[in-house]
């Protein structure tokens, strides 16, 4: 075994002590003064002091927004707006380390991701949509695609800075101004994100942000928006749905998953072991389209979970800014209790549980990367998402059989398909009920590549030419 | 009728029943009730459907679509074509319904049914291009193959125009059945019988049994269970014309994240293409090296 080696990143970036909201470009505090701390998961030390924005604010954001629209954003060039998303993305390039460290601290995942995935994925979503800002009328869905207006859109903490490029980089580029509420817990880099957008002289109103609580999302999805684009949990998609029930807002929605990740007998084991662990354990599995249900061909069981259990055995949980950590801190207290709830009943409906031997930090959230086998169908392991390091494993005997346990679920959001074979890719891709499937390969992402759900993970799609659509009257 | 028969022959009068899985059944529930032209004059009997038809027609549909889905395209297209050959033969009889359900001019009834024909042999034509209008592989930044392709959302329940009975109904249905889903249409309430009919013409057109389903009977009470039904996908609310109504099944609909197609929504026959799909996409490792298994 390796020591840990101290992370170049170890350096604490420039946090304020206190961020406002921004809104028309200026940052300032709630109209009623309402303030909360963000706190750092793997110390529970808060990190710093947010306004809370209300009712009040979120009218202002949005007459800022409307204001931005009309006469600046929606007006000008598609050429000249892309120059200004192509102008964050060469930014955020250039501030990636301090982004990752900082997103890192405030949402306790470790420091490669953030490094590796986080960041550069989010650059890459504002370069890709930059593009695309000079080029709607080649997007395929009608020569003359107009802007919606004014978009709410409401993130999860699970990656703060991507979800926001995810849903700011497309909104953008078709001539949308934003009103964005990050999450409660991980509202950092979206707040250093507007100060980027101040760097790049990006028009007032055009992006506003607006840290707060589920009663902030609520007033933005009620205000005088257009749109609503919300990446959360389906509870709170279908209660979004419902509330904008008989008026003309549009919505999008991407919310949970249970994927399965098949892997026949024919798979090649070791890389299906690494996928598996990369499905499941990749970013605490706090991952909407986490593979979280390894469904595995009997004849192979045995042999995958032996080489599982071996890999597991040498996953680093601990401090996130060790750039050899690979499992990190669970994001808040309140996940932390809701996974070890749900793990709970797993083991009380007979599952059974396995965990590796390793030390948990004394201060912060941590839950150690869990495996439950034995599982049953009918188990709520099985069938609610955890969003946790939590993998439950199935098994089946026929290619059908795996497909029907696969879309036995409301879900539909991802599934992860391991074979040698490539017309048995084709023919289980095929047949899975879900928006992205993985073949030999899991969670990845792209900004060309079109992500989202079927069922109740929600409908619309993010990035590629598909995204465009959740953003254009055609 | 403005029937012309011979003299002293009476008349044998259709029973219009609803078309569901393949079958003309009554209602369930053994109800009907009389419709009328706007003049008044009384036309038929129609099935009044009830919730368990509703439901019926729905497990009808799930049946229907994987199997309908799994269809070629061409093939899809051959029998959208054959259901337009088999209403040109039969056009002058639907433009005396439609005559009949609507006041409309003989001449302007025939000419709807002709556009009504013309809008199948238009989706007949998309069934096996819309894949790749709206699909297409995506150039991601690694080594993978990676494309997207849309795939039909599955059951979806079509409340149907209330004052355009014919031509609204088939370019509700025709989209959604050509990209693979299924159907349950509830009929225009006050005029449903062209639409009955038309399930005469989808039943000799090789369409499967199940793939559109034609109810019967009033909105406020069978279209509620439509949007609340887990197992329908997605819901046209075009024939929805009491607003609250409308606001009501939408938010029923949301309980189990149905796509809505909200009343007075228009647009290209691309657009209702793509209201009732949703996109899958499908990444591949590109090479012999491939960091398949990712940064672990």
């Amino acid at each position: 075994m390796f020591e840990y080696a101290p992370a170049p990143e170890s350096v604490r970036p420039p946090i304020r002590e206190h961020y406002g909201l921004f809104i028309d470009g200026q940052f300032r505090d709630a109209a009623d003064g309402a303030v909360f701390k963000s706190v750092n998961p793997s110390t529970e030390e808060a990190l710093f002091t947010v306004a809370e924005a209300g009712e009040a604010d979120v009218a202002a954001a949005v007459a800022a927004a409307r204001r931005a629209q009309e006469t600046v954003w929606g007006p000008m060039s598609g050429t000249e707006r892309g120059k200004y998303l192509f102008r964050i993305a060469r930014l955020l390039q250039e501030r990636a380390r301090e982004f990752a460290v900082a997103e890192s601290m405030d949402n306790g995942k470790p420091i490669k991701e953030t490094r590796d995935f986080d960041v550069p994925t989010a650059a890459q979503h504002f370069f890709y949509h930059a593009g695309w800002a000079d080029k709607l009328a080649y997007a395929g869905l009608g020569s003359d695609p107009k802007p919606l207006g004014v978009i709410g859109q409401v993130i999860p903490w699970n990656f703060p800075l991507l979800m926001l490029a995810w849903k700011i980089a497309p909104a953008l580029a078709c001539g949308n101004t934003v009103v964005l509420k990050p999450a409660e817990t991980t509202p950092l880099t979206a707040l250093m994100f507007a100060e980027l957008c101040q760097e790049a002289d990006l028009p007032p109103g055009v992006v506003n942000i607006l840290p707060g609580a589920g009663a902030t999302g609520a007033a933005l999805v009620d205000s005088a928006v257009d749109k609503v684009a919300f990446t959360g949990s389906t509870a709170v998609g279908r209660a979004i749905a419902k509330s904008i029930a008989g008026t003309k807002k549009r919505l999008t929605l991407e919310l949970g998953g249970k994927a399965a990740n098949i892997v026949f007998d024919d798979a090649p084991i070791d890389q299906a072991v690494e996928g598996i662990v990369n499905g499941i354990f990749f970013n605490q599995g706090h991952v909407c389209c986490a593979g979280s249900r390894l469904l595995v061909q009997e004849s192979v069981a045995a042999e995958v979970l032996e080489r599982l259990k071996a890999r597991v055995e040498t996953l680093r949980v601990g401090d996130p800014l060790d750039k050899n950590t690979d499992i990190g801190a669970i994001n808040s207290a309140e996940q932390l209790g809701r996974i070890r709830d749900l793990t709970e009943t797993g083991t009380g409906e007979g599952a059974e549980v396995w965990q590796p031997a390793c030390d948990l930090p004394e201060r912060g959230f941590w839950f150690r990367p869990t495996v439950f086998t034995g599982v049953q169908q009918s188990m709520r392991i099985a069938k609610e998402e955890i969003f946790g390091p939590v993998l439950s494993v199935l098994t089946f005997r026929t290619p059908d059989e795996a497909i029907a346990k696969a879309n036995n679920t409301p879900y539909g959001l991802s599934a992860g398909v391991w074979t040698e074979k490539g017309s048995k890719i084709l023919w289980a891709a095929e047949r899975l009920r879900a928006g992205v499937v993985w073949a030999n390969t899991f969670n990845q992402f792209d900004a060309a590549s079109p992500f989202g759900g079927l069922k109740e993970s929600g409908y619309g799609r993010e990035g590629g030419r598909q995204g465009l659509e959740a953003y254009l009257d055609v | 009728m403005s029937k012309k028969a011979t003299a002293g022959r009476l008349r044998v009068k259709k029973t219009y029943k609803l078309y569901v899985g393949g079958k003309f059944p009554r209602s369930e529930s053994g109800r009907s009730y009389p419709v009328s032209s706007p003049d008044g004059t009384e036309l038929a009997n129609a099935a009044l459907a009830s919730r368990k038809d509703g439901r019926d027609a729905v497990a009808a549909a799930r049946k229907a679509q994987r199997p309908w889905a799994g269809q070629t395209a061409y093939l899809r297209g051959q029998i959208l074509y054959r259901a337009a050959e088999m209403l040109e033969g039969r056009a002058g009889q639907f433009a005396e319904e439609l005559a009949d359900a609507t006041g409309a001019e003989a001449g302007a009834a025939l000419g709807t049914v002709e556009a009504a024909i013309d809008r199948l042999v238009h989706y007949a034509g998309w069934t096996d291009k819309y894949t790749s209008v709206l699909g297409g592989a995506n150039p991601v930044a690694g080594p993978y193959f990676n494309h997207t392709t849309p795939e039909p959302l599955g059951v979806i329940a079509v409340i149907a125009p209330q004052d355009d009975p014919f031509l609204g109904l088939i370019e509700a249905v025709a989209p959604a059945i050509a990209t693979g889903n299924t159907v349950v249409v509830l009929a225009s309430e006050s005029k449903p019988l062209p639409a009955l009919s038309f399930g005469e013409v989808l039943a000799t057109s090789d369409l499967p049994g199940g793939v559109v389903n034609v109810l019967s009977g009033r909105a406020a009470e069978v279209a509620p269970h439509l949007a609340a039904h887990a197992d329908v996908n997605g819901i046209d609310l075009s024939g929805v014309a009491d607003a609250a109504l409308a606001s009501d099944l939408e938010a029923a609909a949301a309980e189990t994240l149905k796509v809505v197609r909200r009343p007075g929504r228009s647009g290209s026959s691309l657009d209702l293409l793509r209201q009732w799909t949703e996109y899958k996409t499908v990444w591949h490792p590109a090479g012999m090296a491939a960091t398949a298994g990712g940064g672990y």
